[in-house]
């Protein structure tokens, strides 16, 4: 019979599929896994929405139970409890250094236009905070678009939900 | 029809057919920065359409696909604002944006203390969304706040919020595009 750890270890072998430097554990979609004789049931709180990513994180963590020679049942959860903040520090840092700037820790009361225009949010190239919004909206619905002063360097910094 | 389809319909029609609307500026925006941002706003949108009809299609035992391009028109609950066709206008579109905005915010304020934890956990998670929407609708309003044709839509649009009941005379054109697709094949899927 399958372990809860051996399914941990294989969906931590899944990509994201439009940011592949880091994988659905570290971006912390997995809510949880629960094993009983040959089924597993896998907890999957989606990031955005509308992300077009959806469908092909759900069916690779369903193949992937698969292989282990377990039914997958894949509970898609559309609550709350996905937040940027649930991306693993070792998620952070591989985005980090992919060039896109990791999301800023969740506030109550929820982000503010005037913080995405002045706020310190550090570039990923240099590590310099003096950086303009450019636009709010970038490549992906999780993302948005900073322009770096210190070296004069674009780069994405992941929006925090 | 449920007392959560009674609520939950008229809201995704709504986010459905303006997530259409808003996708008419995807390739012909103003500059480049805009297509981007009113593709990426389309694309929540039609996500929380989505999310909302599932909700409802799981308790009528059917599909979200099927809610939201399987119905008539008359079907359909969606506010008269939002099937306007604004573009090429680009200050109406905006005026429409704010508004809409304004008025999701305080909507989306009582589904998050719903009774029903499945209606309450969406709507915390669309709120989490439509915060950068929001932050869009009022970095627009701040930059038009003196320009007199944007005053004008403000000023044209405000009455119309909520106006539902019969369709506009453009809901039909939009309706035969939208559903064009599951029409022409039978169960097709996104």
């Amino acid at each position: 019979m399958v372990t809860e750890a051996q399914v941990w270890a294989a969906l931590a072998e899944i990509p994201d599929p439009e940011i592949p430097v880091i994988s659905l554990v570290d971006l912390g979609v997995v809510r949880a896994v629960e094993v009983e004789n040959d089924r597993v049931r896998v907890e999957f709180t989606p990031t955005f929405l509308g992300c077009p990513a959806l469908e092909v994180m759900r069916d690779a963590m369903a193949k992937k139970v698969r292989e282990l020679g377990a039914e997958p049942v894949v509970a898609v959860i559309s609550d709350d409890s996905w937040s940027t903040d649930r991306i693993t520090p070792e998620g952070r840092e591989k985005l980090r250094a992919a060039g896109l700037a990791p999301p800023t820790p969740r506030e109550a009361g929820g982000p503010r236009l005037v913080q995405l225009q002045t706020g310190a949010f550090r570039c990923p190239y240099c590590g310099s905070t003096d950086t303009a919004l450019e636009n709010i909206f970038g490549p992906t619905p999780c993302r948005s678009l900073r322009y770096c002063r210190g070296c004069r360097q674009p780069f994405e910094q992941f929006k925090t939900i | 029809m449920s007392e959560r389809a009674q609520l939950l319909l008229p809201i995704a029609d709504d986010e459905l057919v303006l997530g259409w609307r808003n996708s008419e500026w995807t390739g012909i925006a103003p500059f480049l920065e805009e297509d981007v941002a009113f593709s990426s706003i389309v694309q929540n949108e039609i996500g929380h359409a989505r999310a909302l009809y599932q909700l409802v299609a799981d308790e009528l035992g059917t599909t979200a696909d099927a809610l939201a391009f399987d119905r008539s028109p008359d079907e359909y609950q969606c506010s008269r604002f939002v099937e306007l066709r604004l573009v090429p206008d680009w200050a109406r579109t905006i005026a429409r944006h704010w508004l809409y905005e304004e008025a999701d915010e305080k909507r989306l304020e009582a589904l998050k203390a719903s009774d029903d934890p499945e209606v309450a956990g969406l709507a915390a998670k669309i709120d989490r969304e439509e915060a950068y929407h929001r932050m869009h609708a009022q970095m627009w309003n701040e930059r038009l706040a003196e320009e007199p044709r944007y005053l004008e839509a403000l000023e044209e649009l405000r009455p119309l919020v909520d106006g539902r009941g019969d369709h506009t005379r453009e809901f039909a054109a939009l309706w035969e595009e939208m559903t064009m697709v599951r029409r022409s094949v039978a169960g097709a899927t996104w």
